[in-house]
């Protein structure tokens, strides 16, 4: 039946994304149970959409509707908020992950890690949106500037701009808590 | 680190990202090479770049999905998708959500003539409903001693509330809802990634064994127990449906 092959093509093509649209939809919502609703949200709408869709990359083309999902969810379309780093720093330890230890770790190292783990995920967590989402998608999604420029749907200049700063901030943040 | 990777400070610092990006063909390469060899604030820029980037990899949460919204959207994108998609006009009201029921029992009467009408399609399309999101579940809880005082009061009959986690049907939650003209209990159950709707409601006759329907893609399974109506509905297979009501009715 034609529908039921249009359900497998989507569950082989966008559901092997589930991953990446929740580390995405996570970085940029930085609440667990925001991120669960907006990947829901995005995949209702990428069923609806999935019909029209004739690309050939569906990782990117899914990733575009959660992020753009996201942003509706937070209803900043066009004007991504701007948390200065170092008070947002601050205040939002409690937004990231606590599951970082590697049990076969043992308990000193662990705890080193853990706190390389939390600190660096604080400060990512910190960064502008934009900026975020940027370094998200090239560092932990290790994807290409021209996917992300899709995905943010800026030129791929933009993209390149907002890495660097990205970088830069981490980099500098980095060096002010002297992370190991 | 140094504040020397200021883009200000080296006009090439975007290429030395790029390059470092893997964004460079081979001729832009080997010309960034020529330049950072003589550049020494461009050899800074690639140590920096290096340092942020094994921070990352090495430190940063990939947050991978959670297995139950995993199963939740794997079982959303199941065979019976247009169908689906038109149960998510249904939340608004009573008026649409009868309008919806009329197409999609007409979609499915359509496809396979044939079975108990009504009361089958009736339970397929609430547990449709259900998959939209939020709508799973409106007590979530793995505890059969939260899942059951919830529906007290909301409905008038006391549902059979079970955990069956232990034969690997664990207990998802609870939530109401209206089939056959009534309010019915659904009891969510998970197996692996797919989701199972159990509901319950009195219905007077003798015991009935479990009996088997299928409607596109989707498996039933239909018995009654000590007064009580009780229809299963997923998309695991069913062998496996058949396991669940089996282990239902051995769970104490």
């Amino acid at each position: 039946m034609e529908r039921e092959g249009g359900g497998r093509d989507f569950k082989r093509s966008v559901l092997p994304h589930l991953d990446a649209a929740y580390n995405l939809a996570r970085w940029l919502m930085r609440a667990p149970t925001d991120a669960e609703d907006v990947v829901q949200e995005a995949v209702v709408r990428a069923l609806t959409y999935f019909a029209g869709f004739r690309g050939d990359n569906a990782r990117g083309w899914f990733l575009q509707i959660v992020r753009n999902t996201a942003y509706a969810s937070m209803k900043l379309d066009r004007d991504p908020r701007v948390i200065p780093l170092a008070s947002a720093a601050s205040d939002d330890t409690g937004a990231v992950a606590p599951e970082l230890v590697d049990p076969a770790d043992d308990p000193e190292r662990a705890m080193l890690k853990a706190r390389a783990h939390e600190s660096l995920d604080r400060l990512l967590a910190a960064l502008p949106l934009e900026l975020r989402e940027a370094i998200v998608l090239r560092e932990l999604q290790e994807l290409s500037y021209r996917e992300i420029a899709q995905i943010i749907q800026a030129p791929v200049g933009t993209v390149m701009s907002r890495l660097w700063r990205a970088r830069q901030l981490l980099a500098e943040a980095a060096q002010r808590e002297a992370v190991p | 680190m140094t504040r020397s990777h200021d883009p200000g400070e080296c006009e090439m610092t975007l290429l030395v990202q790029a390059d470092f990006d893997g964004e460079l063909d081979a001729a832009q390469a080997a010309a960034l090479a020529a330049h950072r060899a003589e550049c020494s604030i461009c050899r800074a820029t690639s140590e920096s770049l290096e340092r942020v980037r094994h921070a990352l990899r090495e430190q940063a949460t990939y947050h991978r999905a959670p297995s139950a919204l995993r199963a939740r959207l794997v079982a959303r994108a199941g065979p019976l998708r247009p169908a689906s998609i038109w149960v998510s006009g249904w939340r608004r009201g009573a008026v649409s959500f009868v309008a919806g029921g009329a197409i999609a029992a007409a979609v499915m009467l359509a496809v396979v003539p044939r079975g108990t009408p009504g009361l089958a399609d009736q339970v397929l399309a609430g547990h449709l409903r259900a998959l939209e999101p939020g709508h799973l579940e409106d007590v979530p809880s793995t505890d059969q001693h939260t899942v059951k005082p919830w529906f007290d009061g909301k409905l008038d009959f006391a549902p059979p509330v079970k955990n069956l986690g232990a034969v690997g049907f664990p207990l998802l939650g609870g939530r109401l809802d209206y089939l056959g003209g009534r309010r019915v209990a659904a009891i969510v159950y998970g197996r692996a990634k797919h989701v199972i709707d159990l509901y319950a409601w009195p219905e007077s006759g003798p015991d009935r064994a479990p009996a088997d329907m299928a409607r596109q893609g989707y498996n039933i399974v239909h018995w009654r127990t000590n007064g009580m109506a009780l229809w299963a509905v997923s998309d695991v297979e069913q062998g496996e449906l058949d396991a669940f009501a089996r282990d239902w009715q051995a769970a104490p």
